[in-house]
């Protein structure tokens, strides 16, 4: 630990104002404030003593409630691998071959958005922000297993720069700036980022006969195209029982990597709303809208997908994974408390209806997210007038 | 019949060293102080006295050129030694080494039944040319109050919420009666109700109870249910144009004194407090001491911070400064200037917070005894969490809202998200849990400002 400190007093001269490298001084800072908490002391006035949470124990929080949803992607990326190659395979194997393909991901986003973040830092002199430590885990958990790591970069650069820093860096955005990086994807090259094929990492193996790597979502979408019964379709499924309700909660079916289990994302959610770094109405409203525009689709009733029960919307495709942690991004989302019901019920709507009306984005989440984001600032527009009409209200009484 | 008003919305800061209730025979200070600063709202301080003068206990040393009635006066008798300027010639100190056996001036006296019978003109005078007046302060805004003006109603807080406060009632212990008079006294100067705000969760002392010509009510809850902006929100709510007065208990019986005996009195009881405060417990002394003699041999550690006042609004004065005008409070801790191998991020039992962040567990255990040192503990950033100001302000206001409005220079938006109701303490508890550590009451005293002068 002094090793390390006096490490840092070696590089601080080189740094300080007036120094040849004068210009990395912010990136110094934000690697020392890394290994050391900074001794930094309060004001002659105002308070003197400081809460002892700060924003970078709150962004390691996030990350914590992340980790579920990580490490079962890795095991179900290894487990989806060796199902659709038809080799028995242990646990600890699907974990390995998972992990091998997954780790490059994370790695790849991580050092290109802090890359992307430091040139920011030294450019513009604004301290090293924590933003990125959670949306560099949040990349890789929207991606598929199969994504050429080039794209992750391309995504990651594009998300950072444009959805954060041009508006001046954490805190300030209007997206989610993860599901920018991804929206980014999924139109710039759709074809490794959607589809049938993408899903199942399958490497240099060739898959079993009557493999399909498409996601329920696709067959829902299927149906509604050709007529057929949904229902009886998934009842089909190479794999028996892969899309069974309790199947898709526990999330072992294919997907993105990490948004796949419903019940890695509770763990999440509890996680986030036990510490309250989370917002639970946000979490709610979107399940709550999800379900609620379902009934609708059920009492409409037109094609096979739309009489989908319900509760099959609530464990399908991104929209726990959204809900939990996109949604919820406190810099992006609705501010006020009425705000964030409106705002997290119409994401929920919102998804179905993409979902089961636009056959061509079969999952309705990211961009269900990211046109609520750009309203958020409205819906607290009007929450906020209301407020001060109320107010005014009891001045003239 | 007096009413309760509860809060769930507030945090009580447990910080170990509150004082215990007996009073430590202490050798007086040397020196004692009058800060322009401690006053809101003074424009420009004209002085009185030169370095050498002798002075009593209420004489007049500087006045504001703005209300040139209201005289700010000496706490107690003796020479004055020092005259501190600033920058630009801004008064900063009056200093006065004290004589050991006080002098008073003598200002008219009256008895309970004369003071019935006299007119407010007559009060607001006496309160003003005897150094009393400047402990009225005006909401919103919190500044000096206006002898011109009249308030539609005064509010006196009973209880001290704040972290380590000292108790109120053990402060007037034996006073009752000067703080009736000094309620009396109240009643002249408003037309409005007294109100007198006492602390539902404890017992309460039995001259506040025996109080009249004041509407007791009672509220219940963490802090800062003690803080008078607060109760003023649930009683009398102000609004554009409204004004309301407010006073501190002390600062009432001090009042009472002063038209029973004819004298400034500015004798008080001061709680030592802090983790840093060998034996916890209260002093007499004089508004303005100076801090050394008061806290002689009973500070553990050298690196510490004097904080006159509390840990949320006090004002760091260093180890030889002087007492605020308001206080009743002194707080010493550990100054937090070191650095923590990965503190951001390693649990502990032991760090307090509001938030329940990963690794913070202090809140398994909820003691009232911690130690909490200077540190900020992170860095400033941009504001990025939300819904958590609003749990430590158990108003209708929404203060991040309010905050941004300021930051923008929004006049409409901060006089109509209700800036007129807060000052700086009723918001130091969003600064306290601010994660992204900005200095939220120097942002609310800016917008305050701006709003003053518009």
């Amino acid at each position: 630990m002094k090793l390390i400190q006096n490490l840092f007093d070696r590089i601080k001269p080189h740094v300080e104002k007036g120094a040849k490298y004068e210009k990395f001084h912010t990136l110094y800072e934000g690697h020392r404030t890394i290994f050391f908490k900074p001794a930094l002391t309060t004001g002659k006035t105002g308070v003197q003593v400081k809460d002892a949470a700060d924003l970078k124990r709150l962004m390691f929080t996030v990350i914590v409630a992340l980790i579920p949803c990580l490490l079962f992607g890795m095991w179900n990326v290894g487990h989806q691998h060796f199902l659709a190659t038809g080799i028995d395979a242990s646990n600890w194997d699907k974990f390995l071959v998972g992990s091998i393909q997954v780790m490059p991901i994370l790695i790849v986003s991580y050092a290109v958005g802090l890359g992307v973040e430091f040139t920011f830092c030294v450019i513009r002199n604004h301290p090293v922000e924590e933003g990125f430590l959670v949306t560099g885990i949040l990349i890789p958990l929207v991606m598929p297993a199969t994504i050429p790591l080039w794209q992750v970069a391309m995504a990651t650069i594009f998300g950072v720069i444009v959805a954060k820093e041009v508006f001046g860096g954490t805190g300030m955005n209007i997206l989610n700036v993860a599901l920018t990086s991804r929206a980014f994807l999924y139109f710039a090259y759709p074809s490794q980022i959607s589809g049938d094929t993408v899903w199942t990492y399958l490497g240099d193996r060739t898959a079993v006969d009557g493999f399909s790597g498409a996601t329920i979502l696709s067959y829902g979408a299927a149906a509604a195209a050709n007529g057929t019964d949904m229902m009886d379709d998934i009842g089909g499924h190479w794999y028996s029982g892969m899309f069974d309700f309790w199947n898709l909660f526990l999330g072992i079916i294919p997907g993105s990597i990490g948004e796949t289990s419903v019940l890695m994302c509770l763990i999440g959610a509890a996680i986030l709303i036990f510490t309250g770094v989370g917002s639970w109405k946000i979490i709610v409203s979107v399940f709550g809208g999800a379900w609620f525009m379902g009934l609708i689709y059920n009492f409409v009733g037109a094609n096979s997908f739309m009489l989908m029960p319900a509760h099959y919307h609530l464990v399908i495709g991104g929209l726990a994974f959204g809900a939990v942690f996109m949604a919820t991004d406190p810099v992006s989302a609705a501010q006020t408390e009425t705000g964030k019901w409106i705002y997290g019920f119409m994401i929920g709507v919102l998804t179905i209806i993409i979902r089961i009306s636009n056959p061509a984005y079969p999952e309705g989440i990211m961009l269900a997210i990211l046109f609520m984001n750009v309203f958020a600032p409205l819906i607290d527009y009007y929450v906020v007038d209301a407020h001060k009409k109320r107010r005014l209200k009891r001045a003239t009484i | 019949m007096s009413q309760i008003i509860q809060f769930s919305k507030g945090f009580d800061i447990g910080i170990s060293g509150t004082a215990n209730q007996k009073v430590h025979q202490i050798d007086q200070p040397d020196t004692f102080a009058v800060k322009p600063s401690d006053f809101r709202g003074i424009v420009q301080p004209k002085i009185l006295v030169s370095v050498g003068d002798n002075v009593k206990a209420g004489t007049p040393l500087f006045f504001d050129k703005a209300m040139e009635k209201v005289l700010f006066v000496s706490p107690v008798s003796g020479e004055i030694t020092e005259i501190i300027r600033g920058a630009r010639r801004k008064l900063l100190e009056i200093r006065i080494l004290a004589d050991k056996e006080i002098e008073f001036k003598q200002f008219k006296q009256f008895s309970k039944s004369d003071i019935a019978n006299c007119s407010r003109k007559e009060i607001v005078e006496i309160i003003a040319e005897s150094g009393i007046w400047p402990s009225i302060i005006q909401r919103p805004f919190g500044v000096l109050a206006n002898p011109t003006e009249e308030p539609s109603s005064i509010h006196i807080s009973g209880f001290d919420s704040h972290p380590g406060a000292p108790d109120i009632a053990f402060l007037l212990k034996e006073q009752g009666e000067e703080f009736q008079v000094g309620l009396n006294i109240l009643n002249k100067l408003s037309k409005g109700i007294v109100h007198l705000n006492l602390n539902a969760d404890e017992e309460i002392a039995s001259f506040f109870i025996k109080t009249q010509n004041v509407k007791i009510s009672k509220f219940s809850g963490p802090h800062p249910a003690g803080n008078v902006g607060v109760q003023i929100h649930h009683l009398t709510p102000i609004n554009k144009r409204d004004i309301v007065w407010t006073i501190d208990p002390v600062s009432v019986a001090r009042m009472g004194k002063l038209f029973l005996n004819g004298q400034y009195d500015a004798s008080k009881l001061v709680a030592l407090t802090g983790s840093s405060v060998v034996e916890p417990r209260y002093v007499k002394t004089y508004a303005g001491a100076c801090l050394n003699k008061l806290l002689v041999g009973n500070v553990a550690g050298n690196n510490n911070r004097f904080i006159s006042g509390n840990v949320l609004t006090g004002e760091n004065v260093g180890e030889n400064g002087y007492l605020g005008h308001f206080h009743n409070q002194v707080s010493v801790i550990p100054e937090g200037d070191t650095e923590e191998f990965l503190g951001w991020m390693l649990p502990s039992f032991k760090k307090v917070s509001f938030h329940k962040a990963f690794g913070l567990l202090s809140f398994l255990f909820s003691s009232k005894e911690n130690i909490i040192d200077t540190n900020t503990n992170g860095e400033q950033r941009n504001f990025a969490i939300t819904g958590a100001f609003e749990k430590v302000l158990p108003m209708d206001i929404m203060p991040t809202y309010l905050f941004k409005a300021i930051i923008a220079n929004d006049y409409d938006a901060m006089e109509a998200l209700g800036i007129f109701e807060l000052i700086e303490e009723d918001v130091a508890l969003c600064e306290y849990i601010d994660v992204s550590k900005n200095d939220i009451q120097a942002i609310l005293r800016k917008g305050i400002e701006l709003i003053r002068n518009s």
